[in-house]
């Protein structure tokens, strides 16, 4: 019983302390009442959750996101890997690649409009571009940064070529291509929550601006909270990802 | 572990070496038969690395040849196996996958059994991070024997090791090297530990060979009077001083390693 009892405390201490300030935050929140309260959001989202249409919103902004990802992700990774790999490589595409990346994404939208209209295509176009640059970076340098040391024993014990990077450098540069994700996670929901702001007709950006229209307050806030969250998923699953790829690291340890 | 392969010979000729305008190796003469224990001493920069590097076939050399077996060094060669100051374990495997990158195909060993005879068999499944500078060399020491080698080629590697640590490593290496019977070329800065392991010492002075001094102590090596003399000799010239006043005293403030 005391044992039960135990092991139920140090399970509830260790998944509670991460939440105990917005736990609190949000108490406070109720406690003075300003609008929307807490409740009221709690109350528009039964009612949304009930009629279907949350799951819809949150489906079509995580496909979104996902795809974008997926796509600038590749991109950004392939980029880099190319011109860390290859010299030549480096020195034809680094130049536009880092042109590119200084300017603001997010002042080219309405060029993007312009460009692919307000459908799927503009806001995906954004998500992608967005991911693109740090995967880009955190892979070339992860590839540079390699410890020289390794190659070169990996060449006196003749590994060579394909061998040479599935052994020693592509896991050599993990470390800082997962960093780039993490980041390009970030960017990601960023782009997504402007992308969807500025012209949509599904998805959370669209069920915000719709509220907004109706002056549907606590809906806003509910939107935000749910940004908020699938924020902090996100970061879970890239948290995971590194905890299992990385588990030799000393640095990603205890 | 079977044995039916005998030591490389190895003959380098004429073997020159130069980084930009910096000539570090010139008209380099070296023999050594199959199975010799070969250790080469000089001072810092004096090129027993990067001779190293050449005998290996990372690096080419700006003139003469270097000889494998008649055969001239083209790049890396599969019977000839490195050990460096470090121990280059990969860190992101562990400790019996390591080992198993040393392991060729076509042998009739496993990394287990290398494992087994460098004393670290219970380690196989952990991840380097969790070893001591000495168990990571016996790895990088399994990882190295793992392929059968002909000519071991080791590059001061323990001179990131302490005293103790030092002297074990030295033992287990002329151990296996004894019932292998592998060629063998250790560069060190520690004349004590050349003293102890090789056939002969090579002493690298201005690019060139300076002393070549076959060591005719019985093994397992004493520190007896003959053990002193034979380092005495060699730190001599290395130390490039004769009978020259200051020199003297500057040799007895330089007191020899563990």
């Amino acid at each position: 019983m005391i044992a039960l009892r135990a092991s139920f405390k140090k399970l509830s201490a260790k998944t509670l302390i991460p939440w105990s300030i917005p736990l609190l935050f949000i108490l406070c929140w109720q406690l003075f009442g300003l609008s929307p309260t807490p409740v009221q959001v709690l109350a528009a989202s039964v009612q949304l959750i009930e009629s279907g249409e949350l799951a819809e919103y949150i489906g079509v902004s995580a496909r979104r996101a996902a795809i974008g990802f997926a796509v600038g992700g590749s991109i950004g990774f392939l980029l880099g890997l190319g011109n860390g790999l290859f010299p030549i490589a480096e020195k034809l595409l680094d130049t536009p690649v880092q042109m590119i990346r200084t300017i603001p994404h997010l002042a080219l939208i309405p060029l993007v409009i312009f460009w692919f209209g307000i459908g799927e295509t503009g806001k995906l176009f954004l998500v992608a571009l967005g991911v693109l640059f740090p995967v880009y970076v955190n892979t070339f340098h992860g590839i540079r940064t390699v410890d020289p040391g390794l190659i070169e024993m990996g060449r006196v014990y003749g590994l060579r070529g394909a061998k040479l990077f599935w052994k020693v450098i592509f896991p050599g540069a993990l470390p800082s291509i997962l960093v780039g994700v993490r980041y390009a996670l970030g960017v990601m929901w960023i782009s997504l929550i402007v992308a969807e702001t500025i012209a949509s007709d599904s998805g959370i950006g669209y069920m915000a601006t719709n509220a907004r229209e109706f002056m549907q307050m606590d809906v806003v806030l509910l939107s935000i909270l749910l940004y908020a969250l699938l924020g902090k998923l996100s970061d879970v699953i890239a948290r995971l990802l590194e905890r299992r790829c990385l588990r030799w690291h000393p640095g990603y340890n205890d | 572990m079977k044995r039916g392969r005998s030591g490389i010979c190895l003959d380098v000729q004429g073997v020159g070496k130069a980084f930009g305008s910096t000539r570090v190796l010139q008209g380099l003469q070296l023999m050594i038969p199959p199975g010799e224990f070969v250790a080469v001493v000089g001072r810092s920069g004096c090129g027993k690395s990067t001779l190293l590097r050449l005998i290996s076939g990372l690096d080419q050399p700006s003139e003469g040849k270097i000889l494998l077996d008649n055969q001239p060094v083209t790049g890396v060669h599969a019977d000839v196996r490195m050990m460096f100051q470090e121990a280059r374990l990969l860190p992101w495997q562990r400790v019996i996958d390591n080992v198993q990158i040393g392991i060729k195909s076509e042998s009739r060993i496993s990394a287990e059994e290398v494992l087994q005879l460098v004393g670290l068999a219970d380690r196989a499944a952990e991840w380097p991070r969790v070893l001591s500078g000495g168990q990571r060399q016996r790895v990088a020491l399994a990882r190295a024997l793992a392929g059968e080698p002909r000519l071991l080629l080791l590059d001061e590697p323990l001179g990131a090791l302490d005293a103790l640590t030092r002297i074990e490593m030295q033992q287990l290496i002329e151990e296996l090297w004894l019932e292998q019977k592998f060629s063998a070329i250790l560069v060190t800065h520690d004349v004590s530990e050349a003293v102890t392991l090789a056939d002969r010492v090579i002493v690298l002075e201005k690019g060139r060979v300076a002393l070549d001094l076959p060591i005719s102590l019985p093994r397992p090596r004493a520190r007896d009077h003959g053990f002193a003399h034979f380092e005495r000799v060699i730190l001599d010239k290395v130390m490039a001083r004769g009978t020259e006043g200051v020199a003297i005293v500057k040799q007895r403030a330089y007191s020899y390693s563990v």
